[in-house]
């Protein structure tokens, strides 16, 4: 259960954050304020790399197993995410991609949630 | 800035209380705290509260007016207070009380914290509103998951292993054993633990502590104030306060709770004491890995070798620093808004030497309360 807002986020949809070209820091989720430069910290923002490299992860064993990771994206900004594999196949370190991919529904009827998740780069 | 003194305590047994409401448990943690402080209600200047959810645990919002009615202080229009930091707000309770009365605004106050989560609603699924709803809870980030992500990097970091964690487990329940107002008051060995359901790779059910009702409440007085009513003050320190990125994604190091470090660091400066000085401590373990980074993050031990305290005994009752002697969050229950409050109740048991047969020898104990995945910690020292 998430505010309602999220349907509209973009953010939600592409790997986008914010870039300070003051202090060269990528953030994500994008972020109203630099926490580095405070006021004078100019964000900017911007599409992020696709590809980075697991941090660590887990497996959550719920009725459907899923596989959450940290992940590592290639300008450094790190992302909190779903893994689209096996979870024999995880490893920490392994390189990934962003993807689209269904989250869930808000019941039988209900909307669906869309989202970004990762999946192993062959 | 005064001195402050705790002058009174009590707690309701933790666990599953199917037969009592939420008032029920606040006003016997309330009552034991007077009895043992041998005060009228009525001498009681303010009232802080730590919960948590009261709106989704139990639909009710406005607790601290509701307790302040229900202790029959609401004759004297008591000003009453709830505070929220997730599963921090008892320690929190506790550090508004303590600036209340260091700065000289009153003399008497009580800082409680309670929770009934068993009525309404999935216990785990609540507590989770403590991480990043938007950018964590919605790709199924959950508090164990977030845990379990830290844990998995320690051990491929500094090579902590699923045993390393399920020690902590056994340790506290060994102590939980011994603590009657424990839930879990029953011994476990390591292979149970390795044997439970993984409920988030590499945490087990029996890594993690359950969520449940319970109440405390400690009465805190200005020193002056404490040598009349008492002759066994325990007196607090320092109680710190920090905060940290709320979503570990945001964090340069997961491994870390910068939080805990900042607040301890300030803890030890303003009690004049470091963290070879503490000799009994309750600390956070909500998660088997939560206990290991705490001594850590504390000072116990460097970074990555926070382990060896463990497999060494080290943090067993009779060992050098006594850890979770009351059983921890583990066997305790944890519940949620009332667990730094019972661990401020649990290190002055200790320091007046009344914890009965889990009693450890210390004149100086430590509380770590975090709330989340360590977005604030509270910190407090005692001194007798």
């Amino acid at each position: 259960m998430v505010p309602r807002s999220w349907r509209k986020i973009r953010y939600r949809y592409d790997v986008r954050g914010s870039y300070c070209e003051n202090c060269g820091n990528y953030h994500y989720p994008p972020r109203n304020f630099c926490p580095t430069c405070r006021r004078k910290g100019k964000l900017v923002e911007t599409l992020f790399p696709e590809e980075g490299r697991v941090v660590s992860y887990t497996v959550v064993r719920e009725k459907e197993p899923y596989i959450i990771a940290l992940i590592e994206l290639d300008n450094g900004a790190r992302v909190l995410s779903q893994l689209s594999c096996e979870p024999g196949e995880v490893k920490i370190g392994m390189r990934v991609k962003k993807a689209f991919r269904r989250y869930g529904e808000d019941g039988e009827d209900g909307i669906i949630h869309y989202g970004t998740k990762f999946v192993p780069v062959d | 800035m005064r001195r402050v003194a705790v002058v009174g305590v009590g707690q309701s047994k933790f666990g599953e209380l199917w037969d009592k409401g939420f008032r029920d448990i606040v006003l016997e943690a309330g009552r034991e705290a007077l009895e043992d402080a041998d005060l009228e209600g009525k001498e009681i200047e303010a009232i802080f509260v730590g919960n948590m959810s009261g709106g989704r645990y139990l639909g009710q919002e406005h607790i601290a007016a509701l307790i302040a009615d229900y202790a029959g202080l609401a004759e004297f229009g008591i000003p009453a207070t709830r505070v929220e930091a997730a599963d921090a707000s008892g320690g929190l309770a506790v550090r508004q009380a303590y600036m209340a009365v260091a700065s000289g605004m009153h003399d008497i106050v009580i800082a409680a914290g309670a929770e009934k989560v068993t009525d309404v609603g999935d216990p785990m699924e609540i507590l989770s509103a403590s991480v990043d709803i938007e950018w964590e809870r919605f790709v199924g980030g959950n508090l164990p998951a977030l845990y379990a992500i830290i844990a998995r990097l320690h051990m491929e970091t500094f090579g902590t292993t699923e045993e390393d964690l399920a020690l902590v487990s056994v340790k506290n329940h060994r102590n939980g054993a011994l603590n009657p107002k424990a839930q879990f008051r029953r011994e476990i060995r390591v292979e149970d633990i390795l044997n439970s359901p993984y409920v988030a790779e590499p945490l087990k059910l029996l890594d993690c502590a359950s969520v449940s009702d319970g109440a405390a409440a400690v009465i805190l007085a200005s020193e002056d104030v404490a040598k009349k009513i008492t002759d066994t003050p325990v007196f607090i320190e320092a109680c710190t306060q920090s905060s940290d990125y709320l979503a570990l994604q945001s964090r340069k190091d997961i491994l870390s709770m910068k939080s805990v470090v900042k607040a301890a660091r300030d803890a030890y400066r303003l009690a004049d004491v470091g963290p070879e000085d503490i000799q009994v401590a309750e600390v956070h373990d909500s998660f088997t890995i939560a206990e290991i980074l705490a001594y850590e993050d504390l000072g116990f031990a460097e970074k990555g070798k926070g382990v060896e305290l463990i497999r060494e005994g080290v943090t067993e009752i009779g060992g050098k620093i006594p850890v979770n002697p009351s059983g921890g969050l583990k066997a305790c229950g944890h519940a949620v808004g009332a667990t730094g409050v019972r661990q401020i109740v649990e290190l002055t048991l200790q320091l007046r030497g009344e914890a009965g047969n889990r009693q450890v020898d210390a004149e100086k104990g430590l509380a770590l309360n975090i709330g989340g995945t360590g977005a604030t910690a509270v910190v407090s020292v005692l001194g007798r």
